[in-house]
């Protein structure tokens, strides 16, 4: 008997290994700044050039910081839900456009509306990199110390816009 | 014409390729030692490809920051260091040995050791239910005797 319930109990146990693993998104990388300081910078702004922002402006808010890029596909899909989001004026959004080209990115936006209150412009991708980004869009929640709260990677859905983002930006501001 | 086409067609890859290999260092130790180090980290996109081989646009900036800091005079560490900070353990290749990395480094060794246990209990196992059984003087000559009939058949 036990010479069959053993491999039986070694191929279940290999079968629930491997279907969690069905469901698992690679593209998730567990981010080395969930609770660390947001990286300095200073960049000039998408559509005032001589303006610069740096994350230090944002002390004492929180504030959703969104990657996006005019060539970014899933952009386009996450772009209603941030425009929702500024109507509701529950939270800043400043965006960053990501390894784009100035004219493309404001020609985006006057198109498909502007949800950001502004956007830093970083042509070579330089900012990308100190925030760990692998590719647009991607969106951090920073409190009000300026710290990295939550890190979406990939568009927003609704959904975790519901259960994650907008419960942690409630508590957020409350503190 | 159709053939034209056809040869045209198949000169486009060559042309295509002609526009990848573009940045690079001057320095060309340099850019060995930019290679050899980003053969050991991870392209963040194409998750299975390496730093070194990936086409990937991170890739590519990734190799310019990587040969910008050498450039600088950064020894490896720092900038395994470096890209540790932004990307985590997951940009190198050969997962360091932390607490959480333990299984990863020796569950292989545990079952094998667990496997040699089972198979050394087994066969023990085995030796004391097949006892070795003497046999009868009359029963060992019968057997002579069958061998010899099989023998002369």
């Amino acid at each position: 008997m036990m010479r069959f319930i053993l491999p039986l109990v070694i191929f279940l146990v290999l079968s629930a290994f491997l279907y969690k693993g069905l469901g698992l998104n690679p593209r998730e990388v567990p981010s080395p700044f969930i609770d660390k300081p947001a990286p300095a910078f200073s960049l000039i702004q998408l559509h005032e050039p001589s303006k610069k922002f740096s994350p230090e402006d944002m002390k004492g808010k929180v504030w959703l910081f969104n990657l996006w890029a005019s060539w970014c596909v899933s952009c386009r899909e996450e772009h209603p839900l941030l425009m929702a989001l500024s109507r509701q004026n529950i939270v800043p959004i400043v965006g960053l456009d990501y390894k784009d080209k100035r004219d493309l990115a404001e020609t985006w936006l006057s198109q498909g509306g502007n949800p950001y209150m502004l956007n830093v412009f970083d042509a070579e991708g330089r900012i990308g990199i100190d925030y760990g980004v692998t590719g647009v869009p991607e969106t951090f929640v920073i409190d009000k110390q300026g710290v990295i709260r939550y890190k979406q990677i990939g568009a927003i859905t609704t959904e975790n816009l519901r259960e994650k983002i907008l419960p942690l930006i409630a508590e957020l501001q409350k503190k | 014409m159709k053939k034209m086409l056809i040869l045209l067609l198949c000169l486009l890859p060559t042309f295509s390729y002609a526009g990848e290999a573009k940045e690079l260092a001057a320095d060309p130790v340099l850019e060995k030692r930019m290679i050899g180090l980003a053969e050991r980290l991870r392209c963040l996109v194409c998750q299975n490809e390496s730093l070194a081989s990936s086409h990937a646009e991170l890739a590519e900036d990734l190799r310019r920051e990587v040969r910008e800091q050498m450039s600088k005079g950064k020894d490896d560490q720092e900038i395994i260091d470096y890209l540790v900070a932004r990307y985590g353990d997951f940009v190198l290749y050969e997962p360091p040995m932390k607490s959480y990395t333990v299984l990863l480094w020796f569950g292989p060794f545990a079952l094998l050791l667990i496997g040699a246990g089972v198979l050394v209990f087994q066969l023990r196992k085995r030796r004391q239910t097949v006892q070795e059984y003497e046999l009868s003087p009359e029963a060992q000559q019968r057997a002579a005797l069958l061998l010899k009939e099989e023998d002369n058949k």
